[in-house]
């Protein structure tokens, strides 16, 4: 009950600061707009208040505050618009039946998650792969360890549509070029997780192999991967995610018309600011579900093998 | 391996024979002379208690036996072969000073794993596994996880998970070295129980003096710097041994001679 009251506190904190923020983001717009349909304006003339201070404006006007709040195209929407148009573009479509339909939000949150979940998976194959072969060999630690660093040290945007335009010249396209952007962000997390997971039993554990006189390979399944298993859970939330931004990143540079990512060009084109915030929304929202659904899995993984207390 | 040795170890029932034993360690600080001309044999049955301060190499020297340092001069052998051709033959049960069991594995199931390991029956293991919790006294614990049991318990349980695969030698470091006195008494009276058993042949390290001699039939004092022997004291106590033998006055005469031996080892350094 108590974590509630704060947890709500918090949440209506910042949805104050928001509804607070609109004035001063809006308050030129929404003025322009008076102006011209005849409303009387301190100062008058859209020039005279080009330089004047946000604040100032929103105290001589105070009548065009709730204007603020209701803009069609707002700098910056206030939190019920962008509800309205989530729930418009969610909901409201379920209930009318067209769940798939190209305006809905499900639709292109499908079109991206697909591509999320194909490059997770590549991804975390890889990942885990490359641990493995890190963690047993001495040569691919030093070798493939810094590659796998530097590759995320090159921005995602700059890199994305050259991967598009290469795997387009050999004739991939579709849902792939997505999925390989979004494994390239979500590999390294596994890597490092894995690495430092199948590392985590100590010299008296490997000790205690040996005087079994075990192999390497009865090590690794007994010993190691096990105890590596809440790193790889820990790895895997921070890497869905991870996914989640790549396909999104690569939808922007081929003008994709679906998914996530083409909403939020789609919008920035139109200046359809709403659109843009609700998609930003919609993946936060698939982000947390992903996340969240990890940590059951997790729960319940850890729970079997005995380690969840 | 020389055949020679072989024949005096098979001869004189010796398990482990260690002549002019040399063990240095290369350090940032320089080498490390961590044994130092270590001679000593262990006879089948035998309980030897490894004493002395830090550093002076007793761990050491039971992770050579074990083969998991290698010696940098004089020779070893245990059951006439190389330390770590005996460990191929899975000679001996280790037991650390942590109890090592998996999290994730019950303690059914972490006694299993040397079994699993070694390629032993399903059934096999099934019926290992009963024999050694009941002889740590731990039938019924079988489906407990590591978490649910105390301190004392996981380290009875670690203690069955070397001797589930029958190693006719037993090498203790420090196993009781984390648990309170009166946990430590009630494990030390069950683990010469269990010695006369199974009579298995044990090199036990500790730093207590009186779990030495309580315990042992042969007590290597040893002192640091370089890691040596002070002195080996063959234990007059019978195999028989109430906790209250501890009050005789042969037991505090050995245990005057222990650290008699301590202090030896400590006043030239």
């Amino acid at each position: 009950m108590k974590t509630l009251i704060a947890v709500l506190t918090v949440l209506s904190v910042i949805i104050a600061f928001w509804y607070a923020a609109c004035l001063p983001m809006n308050i030129k717009g929404v003025l322009t707009e008076a102006e011209r349909a005849g409303a009387e304006v301190t100062p008058a003339g859209a020039k005279e208040r080009r330089d004047l201070g946000e604040f100032g404006l929103v105290l001589d006007n105070r009548f065009a505050i709730p204007a603020t709040w209701a803009q069609d195209r707002p700098r910056l929407p206030a939190p019920h618009q962008v509800a309205q148009e989530l729930w418009k573009t969610t909901g409201a479509m379920v209930l009318k039946g067209k769940m798939m339909s190209k305006r809905s939000l499900f639709y292109h949150g499908w079109v991206t998650l697909s591509a999320t979940l194909l490059g997770f998976a590549i991804g975390t194959g890889l990942g885990i792969l490359l641990a493995v072969g890190i963690v047993h060999s001495r040569v691919m630690d030093m070798s493939v360890m810094p590659w796998a660093i530097v590759s995320q040290t090159i921005p995602i945007i700059a890199l994305a549509p050259m991967i598009i335009v290469v795997l387009y010249s050999v004739g991939v396209q579709g849902i792939l070029p997505k999925a390989v952007i979004s494994a390239y962000l979500s590999f390294f997390p596994v890597v490092v997780g894995m690495v430092k997971g199948l590392r985590s039993p100590d010299g008296m554990q490997l000790d205690l192999l040996r005087t079994y006189n075990a192999s390497t390979n009865q090590g690794f399944w007994k010993l190691r991967l096990p105890a590596s298993m809440p790193y790889l859970f820990a790895s895997l939330k921070i890497g869905i995610a991870a996914s989640l931004v790549g396909a999104i990143v690569g939808e922007l540079p081929t003008g994709a018309v679906a998914g996530l990512g083409a909403r939020l060009l789609g919008g920035s084109y139109y200046g359809q600011t709403v659109q843009i915030w609700s998609a930003l929304f919609a993946a936060a929202i698939l982000a947390a579900c992903l996340v969240a659904l990890l940590g059951l899995i997790e729960r319940s993984v850890l729970k079997r093998m005995g380690m969840g207390a | 391996m020389n055949i020679e040795t072989t024949t005096q170890a098979d001869a004189t029932n010796a398990v482990v024979e260690a002549r002019n034993l040399d063990l240095v360690f290369p350090t940032n600080d320089g080498p490390v002379q961590a044994l130092k001309d270590v001679n000593l044999t262990i006879n089948k049955g035998d309980f030897v208690s490894f004493i002395g301060p830090s550093g002076c190499g007793k761990t050491t020297f039971l992770r050579v036996m074990a083969a998991l340092e290698q010696p940098t001069g004089g020779e070893i052998t245990v059951n006439g072969m190389t330390p770590d051709e005996a460990r191929r033959e899975r000679a001996y049960g280790y037991v650390f000073q942590a109890s090592g069991l998996y999290p994730w594995r019950n303690i059914a199931r972490n006694i299993k794993l040397p079994l699993e390991i070694m390629g032993y029956s399903k059934a096999e293991q099934e019926k290992r596994v009963n024999e050694v919790l009941e002889l740590v006294e731990l039938s019924g614990f079988g489906g407990k996880y590591p978490w649910q049991l105390s301190g004392g318990m996981q380290q009875r349980a670690s203690i069955a998970r070397a001797l589930a695969f029958d190693a006719d030698i037993l090498l203790m470091d420090e196993p009781f070295g984390a648990l309170d006195e009166i946990v430590r008494d009630h494990l030390n009276e069950q683990l010469l129980k269990l010695w006369a058993r199974t009579n298995k042949t044990i090199g036990f390290v500790t730093h207590s003096i009186p779990e030495a001699v309580y315990l042992s039939t042969k007590i290597v004092v040893m002192s640091p710097r370089p890691g040596r022997i002070t002195d080996v004291i063959e234990s007059p106590l019978p195999k028989e041994r109430p906790l209250d033998i501890r009050d005789s006055p042969e037991f505090i005469e050995i245990a005057h001679r222990v650290r008699e031996g301590l202090r030896a080892g400590h006043s030239d350094d």
